[in-house]
């Protein structure tokens, strides 16, 4: 034998899965939406999305190669926070705020703290957090069927309590093109950013996810439970299931659960953390939404969330295997 | 047929169809013969025998040094040639016995003869399994004859013979459970002779059919011996994952399987005690897969301990292609030899040759805490919590994590996206932190 045999310890094999892979089947998992978006939307949806994957990409690279560190673009993260983004934003939002926001994303909440797998924060919220506050009117002006009116959860919001959800919904916000119903609420017929508004749309990509074990169940159905819990609880409603139906279906709450929450690197790595996690997830989205100002609460939810995800891994170490019911060391 | 398991793990490729089907074929061994003196957990056993000496087959050529070690018995007739430090397999030396045979295996006095195993006391079944210098052949070389004697042997009540063989590519404990059941049977009945309480289960995985029909059929009309199903994953065969599944009890790492009521043998083991109680051999042979796609023909052979690695080669017909990573045991917990000059010891099941290594073709890449490794661990652990912890040296949180609790069998590893070299840290930090505890 003349070359020389390769060394190393054990194990030998490796799975086929790699961190690409796992970054491209959420990409496609969120192909139904972004398709459903550019129909829903028209042109305008798809400049946006091509604009804030190319920004996010290339401020990867050119961040990277500035500070001399191996190119990693094609990982296919910054894609995806790209992606991620401009599903996160009106249709009709101007190219050049995305633009600030993908850089934003990129350069101050992941590459400032490390880069991938480093930044504390879901760099795609941060960024629309972030546009949300220097561009409030821009990011809160949502335009459909060419008419620019509420969203439907504005629109419940504002209603009249003693009034049913389905004739709220009819009766839009006033301008009567807004009206609306839950179906089309549910098949993403409505205002709202690009990829959030087809929830049948967004179910698909979930369930390729789950199906691919790319996610589990954890966060989004306990995140989803919890918030159902709540609405119920404490909307004003009593046990209204049209009304249930209509917080689910509405806002950013779907595309939040599976998509957003899920995020691997800001999103706690242990069973039982990532069950508290989509609680806590449940009943600060249900706060924000009952209680608070805006019709919409799901992106502050997951970023504070996202905050306390080290304490959370804290308290839920799993009990080693044969140690259940034994008590310190013994 | 879907059978009991554990939380956790992993299915790598199996890659068992390459020498699953081929019989066990005898091996004679050439050149001289080298016995380490080091094939076993525990303290080394002390030469016997000089240069010059003429030894028979089945001779204790080492004799243990404490209460945990082995003896180490020839496998060849002939003259000692030297007694000397040479290379084990991981790279490292021990005093080794040189034997240079003769060919003519002359045995000892009563070599291969029968033994009615019931007409023995239990402490005689005990001595003679010590005496023949068994040890767990799995790949921990634990001795035996310990195992056999727990502190309460009244509270065995499980004598699992673990038939598993979760490692890919490996088919020796397959083959022999197609082989020789009724060797396997008897190894078991000998054992469940020092324990009156005990039931014995052969645990099997649901990939091996042909092995669950033959050990039950095996197993007919013996009523305290029955064969025990579990799913097909990896590591179903370690010895924590293996009690939790065969019989719902768990044990961590400061408990025994005793602790638990277990005892839990090898198939190999096994039939060496069979052989040994009732066939008065002692453990001179092993059986071996040889695989991997860089033979040319996968074999399983049955060699005689001390032979040279490189010389078992030529029976898989040479390799096609060159290797790119040898390996002693299975890809998951075996080791990368770097020369096939070393001896086979009682513990290498396998020379597993491949053309690939995946370990130098993939590069590690920042962790994107995916928790694969967090579901994969069978111990229900946090890899990358205690691979970040060790890496920063700090063991205390290491420890705190319950990194004292991994086994490596390097589930998280395998599953790593990033390609991170979890398990490897884990060694390396459990070895520190091990070291500390001593000094202390």
């Amino acid at each position: 034998m003349s070359n020389l045999l390769n060394i190393s310890s054990s194990p030998h094999v490796r799975d086929k899965s790699s961190t690409k892979s796992i970054m491209w089947d959420v990409f496609l998992a969120l192909m139904p939406a972004t398709i459903f978006g550019i129909y829903n939307f028209g042109y305008k949806a798809a400049v946006l999305i091509v604009a804030c994957i190319a920004t996010c990409v290339l401020s990867e690279y050119i961040w990277q190669k500035a500070m001399k560190q191996p190119l990693t673009v094609s990982d296919g993260s910054a894609a995806l926070t790209g992606l991620l983004l401009a599903l996160n934003l009106s249709a009709t939002f101007p190219v050049w705020m995305a633009i600030i926001g993908s850089v934003f994303a990129i350069i101050i909440v992941k590459q400032l703290f490390g880069g991938l797998g480093q930044n504390f924060m879901n760099p795609a919220l941060g960024a629309r957090c972030f546009l949300m506050i220097s561009f409030a009117g821009k990011m809160t002006s949502f335009t459909y069927d060419g008419i620019t009116g509420a969203t439907p959860l504005a629109i419940i919001k504002n209603g009249d309590k003693a009034q049913g959800i389905a004739d709220i919904l009819a009766s839009g916000d006033g301008t009567t093109q807004a009206a609306t119903s839950v179906l089309k609420m549910f098949l993403g017929t409505i205002g709202g950013t690009i990829g959030e508004t087809s929830v049948i749309a967004i179910l698909i990509g979930a369930a390729y996810l789950l199906i691919r074990k790319v996610i589990t169940w954890r966060i989004p159905v306990c995140y989803i439970g919890v918030f159902s819990i709540f609405v119920l609880l404490f909307g004003g409603r009593g046990f209204d299931i049209t009304y249930l139906a209509a917080e689910l279906c509405g806002g950013g709450l779907m595309l939040g659960a599976f998509f957003m929450a899920t995020d691997y690197v800001t999103s706690p790595i242990t069973p039982k953390g990532q069950i508290v996690f989509g609680i806590l997830l449940g009943i600060l989205t249900g706060i924000f939404r009952v209680f608070g100002a805006s019709a919409e609460g799901v992106s502050y939810a997951i970023i504070i969330c996202n905050l306390l995800v080290p304490l959370i891994e804290k308290i839920t170490i799993p009990v080693p295997f044969g140690k259940e019911g034994i008590k310190d060391g013994k | 047929m879907s059978g009991a398991t554990f939380r956790g793990g992993v299915h790598p490729y199996e890659g068992k169809d390459l020498s699953k089907d081929l019989p066990i074929k005898e091996v004679m061994p050439k050149g001289d013969m080298v016995f380490p003196m080091s094939q076993h957990i525990g303290a080394p056993a002390t030469p016997i025998v000089a240069k010059g000496d003429k030894v028979l087959v089945g001779q204790k050529i080492g004799e243990a040094s404490g209460f945990i070690s082995a003896n180490i018995c020839s496998s060849v007739s002939g003259t000692v040639k030297a007694v000397e430090p040479r290379m084990l397999l991981n790279g490292s030396t021990a005093t080794c016995v040189v034997i240079d045979n003769d060919g003519e295996y002359k045995g000892i006095e009563g070599l291969g003869e029968d033994r009615d195993y019931t007409s023995l006391s239990n402490d005689e079944i005990r001595d003679i399994v010590k005496e023949a210098g068994i040890v767990g052949m799995g790949g921990a070389g634990f001795p035996t004859n310990v195992k056999l004697t727990p502190k309460e042997p009244d509270k065995i009540d499980y004598i699992l013979v673990n038939g598993a063989e979760c490692e890919p590519y490996l088919t020796s404990d397959y083959r022999q459970m197609l082989e020789c059941p009724d060797e396997i049977v008897g190894g078991l009945k000998v054992i469940l002779k020092l324990f009156d309480k005990a039931k014995g289960l052969i645990c099997i995985e649901d990939n091996k059919p042909d092995a669950i029909a033959k050990m039950e059929e095996a197993v007919k009309g013996e009523d305290r011996i029955e064969v025990k199903v579990l799913k097909t994953k990896y590591p179903q065969g370690g010895e924590r994952t293996l009690i939790s599944a065969a019989t719902g009890r768990k044990i961590y790492s400061a408990k025994l399987p005793a602790d638990a009521g277990c005892i839990v043998d090898n198939i190999s083991t096994v039939i060496a005690i069979y052989r040994a109680v009732c066939k008065q051999t002692p453990l001179i042979t092993r059986v071996m897969t040889l695989t991997g796609d860089a033979f040319n023909t996968p074999i399983n052979v049955n060699v005689r301990l001390g032979c040279n690695h490189a010389d078992l080669v030529e029976e898989g017909d040479g390799f096609k292609q060159e290797p790119a990573k040898i390996i002693s045991g299975g890809p998951m917990m075996g080791f990368a030899m770097f020369d096939l000059n070393v001896p086979v010891t009682k513990t290498s099941s396998s020379i597993l040759a491949l053309t690939k290594d995946q370990v130098a073709e993939t590069e590690p890449s920042p962790c994107i805490r995916c928790g694969r490794c967090v579901s994969a661990c069978p111990g229900n652990l946090v890899p990358q919590k205690m691979a970040q912890a060790a890496m920063n040296n700090n063991y205390d949180e290491f420890v705190k994590l319950n990194g004292m609790e991994c086994y490596e069998c390097g589930s998280c590893t395998f599953v790593c996206p990033a390609k991170r070299p979890l398990t490897q840290t884990f060694k390396q930090a459990r070895q520190y932190v091990a070291a500390q505890r001593r000094k202390r």
